[in-house]
């Protein structure tokens, strides 16, 4: 069963060393990239919704009605239409009630100071108000503090105030509510259906909107500084209706030569630019005698006018002397390298009415007719301009000195108000025809300028008028510079139709 | 002659046959007519005619204007010719002018319409 057995020798080669020597080899496996694919789906959700309201006013009209149903009414017409003509002939003609004045209401014969309003930390530091602006119920006005006399880049803190007139216990000489600003304040405006909010422009370029109704952080939007923004002073801001209905937009306008629309972002508390205008002085739209500005890039914007008739119209006044008319719906680009800007600016300049010697300080157009505006500049002159005609139709001499402010006044369509250099006030009346001022208002600031001027929207024989001394006079005019006279409309009409050569 | 008897004739015949609607549609225009001419002279800005009840039946106003005016003056009017019957029984009020800053306006009352006038007394 068991044998012995001799195998061969078997040899087995020690592989240890080689074990060290074995060659290696790496591999590598990759997985398909995965694909992903997202697809969103939602519900459609229409809602229709129609309302309609009754159309009252038929219940007390019967026009659609047949003649028939009133047997009479041919007779009494044949009746009576002799006696109306006789009586409108007559009343045409007549002259008995020319100059004949009614005193319903004792008469205010006197110009008075009613308010020194006075903020004593921005005097203090001697700031001057650059701006004033009522609010749209005509109780609240906010004066901004700033610098006019002071060319230099500055930081210096300055600060908006406004005062409620309407309070019982007011005192001029504390503010309601003080907003300090990183820089100077160089114009304000009020919202013109939200009674607490207004925009304001500053020196460094930025424009801000406030809402003082607020508890805290008053601030309701602001340009920051970006791209966007400008980068010399705002010399003025102002709202205007925006695409939606009730909602308004910002414009602001500065020497950098540009105009922008700005959108407010509650949320975020931003205004973002929505449109941009840009002036530059190889489009201007040429004029008889205009020269061309020399040596500067773009044209300065230092004023704006709204036309209260043609909303897509607006007037600009620049350093150079020159008045512009422009459109909002322009098309065409401005002729600018683009330096970041979200938008593309556009050149809105459509005419260019006859230059002037200095720059333009304020443009205001007539709130009685809708072809009529008034320009005051340095050369202390006012030009009453028709927007059809390139010339003048009237040069005032206002002043020796500069002239700040024009504004029409609210309910006398031939009077307009004019600040002075010489920190004077005069109302022109052009009525008179003598074209000298009917009145003059000294704001008693010892000789420094004032440059800002506000009629009141609610109450209008209320004047505020801001100094470079610090303070705000608020005026009470006289019932002869409020009071509209019979045929003031149709000599203003009368007015804007001269032809000038 | 006979020919011209004839002519005659048919256009009685015809005149009597549409006289309801010929006599409607002369009224129609010769309402407008008149107030078109009223609306022609100097410096009117509108005019309306109101019925008794004070419910106005032709204007050249728009219709808000034409209701506010024609509720005050129907008021004011009648007003007016209470005031003058009760001075006097045997007066009553003819014509009503009324002169304010911007316009005059003028009333001319009947027993069942007025007549409205609003002129600018500019010249």
């Amino acid at each position: 069963m068991f044998t012995d057995e001799t195998l061969d020798l078997i040899g087995a080669e020690s592989t240890w060393r080689k074990s060290h020597q074995q060659t290696q080899e790496s591999r590598s496996c990759q997985t398909l990239p995965v694909h992903t694919a997202e697809a969103e789906t939602q519900a459609k959700d229409v809602l229709e919704n129609s309302t309609q309201t009754q159309d009252q006013i038929s219940q007390t009209l019967s026009l659609d009605r047949d003649i028939s149903d009133f047997p009479g009414l041919v007779e009494f017409l044949r009746r009576v239409e002799d006696v109306v003509i006789r009586e409108l002939v007559k009343n045409s003609k007549s002259h008995a009630f020319d100059g004949f004045e009614v005193n319903w209401e004792d008469q205010n014969d006197s110009v008075s100071c009613m308010y020194r309003l006075q903020h004593v930390d921005a005097q203090e530091r001697g700031l001057q108000v650059t701006s004033v602006s009522w609010n749209c119920t005509g109780s609240v006005i906010a004066c901004g503090f700033g610098r006019m006399d002071d060319g230099d880049w500055s930081n210096e803190k300055a600060s908006v105030c406004t005062w409620n007139l309407d309070r019982q216990n007011l005192n001029p000489m504390r503010p309601d509510v003080i907003i300090d600003v990183p820089t100077p304040i160089m114009c304000l405006c009020f919202h013109p259906v939200r009674p607490s909010v207004f925009a304001g422009g500053l020196y460094s370029g930025e424009v801000l909107v406030w809402d003082s109704s607020r508890s805290q952080d008053l601030i309701l939007a602001q340009t920051g500084m970006s791209a966007d923004t400008h980068r010399e002073p705002v010399y003025q801001v102002n709202w205007v209706p925006g695409a939606r209905r009730g909602e308004f937009v910002v414009l602001s306008a500065g020497s950098g030569g540009r105009v922008l629309l700005w959108t407010i972002d509650g949320a975020e508390a931003k205004l973002t630019l929505s449109s941009g205008y840009a002036f530059v002085p190889q489009q201007m739209p040429q004029c008889g005698a205009a020269s061309k500005p020399r040596g500067s890039t773009t044209i300065g914007v230092t004023s704006v006018a709204l036309s209260p008739w043609d909303l897509d119209t607006f007037l600009v006044g620049s350093e150079g002397g020159l008045v512009l008319k422009c459109s909002f719906s322009s098309g065409t680009v401005a002729a600018v390298p683009p330096d970041g800007e979200s938008v593309t600016l556009r050149n809105p300049m459509q005419f260019s009415f006859s230059p002037r010697g200095g720059p333009i300080h304020s443009v205001h157009f007539s709130p009685f007719h809708r072809n009529l505006f008034v320009s005051v500049g340095t050369d202390g002159l006012a030009h009453l301009h028709s927007v059809l005609q390139p010339h003048p139709l009237l040069s005032i001499r206002v002043s020796d000195s500069y002239v700040f402010w024009v504004r029409w006044s609210p309910t006398r369509p031939l009077v307009f108000a004019a600040v002075t250099g010489q920190g004077l006030v005069q109302m022109f009346d052009l009525g008179r025809r003598s074209l000298r001022p009917t009145s003059t208002i000294d704001q008693n600031t010892g000789g420094q300028p004032a440059y800002c001027l506000e009629f009141n929207p609610k109450h209008t024989n209320l004047m505020a008028v801001g100094n470079a001394d610090g303070s705000v006079n608020i005026w009470q005019l006289s019932a002869e510079l409020t009071e509209q006279g019979a045929k003031e409309t149709a000599v203003l009409e009368q007015l804007a139709n001269e032809v000038t050569d | 002659m006979l020919i011209m008897f004839q002519l005659v004739f048919t256009s009685v015949s015809v005149a009597t046959r549409n006289k309801r609607k010929t006599h409607l549609c002369c009224d129609m225009a010769e309402v407008e007519d008149t107030l078109k001419r009223i609306q022609g002279y100097n410096g009117v800005i509108g005019s309306i005619v109101v019925n008794a009840e004070g419910i106005p039946i032709r204007t050249t106003l728009d219709n808000s204007t034409t209701v506010q005016y024609v509720g005050l003056l129907h008021q004011l009017t009648m007003k007016a010719r209470s005031t003058i019957r009760d001075i006097d029984p045997q007066n009553d009020l003819t014509f009503l002018r009324i002169r304010s800053k911007k316009h005059e306006i003028m009333v001319a009352p009947d027993k069942e319409f007025l007549m409205i006038v609003i002129q600018s007394p500019t010249e």
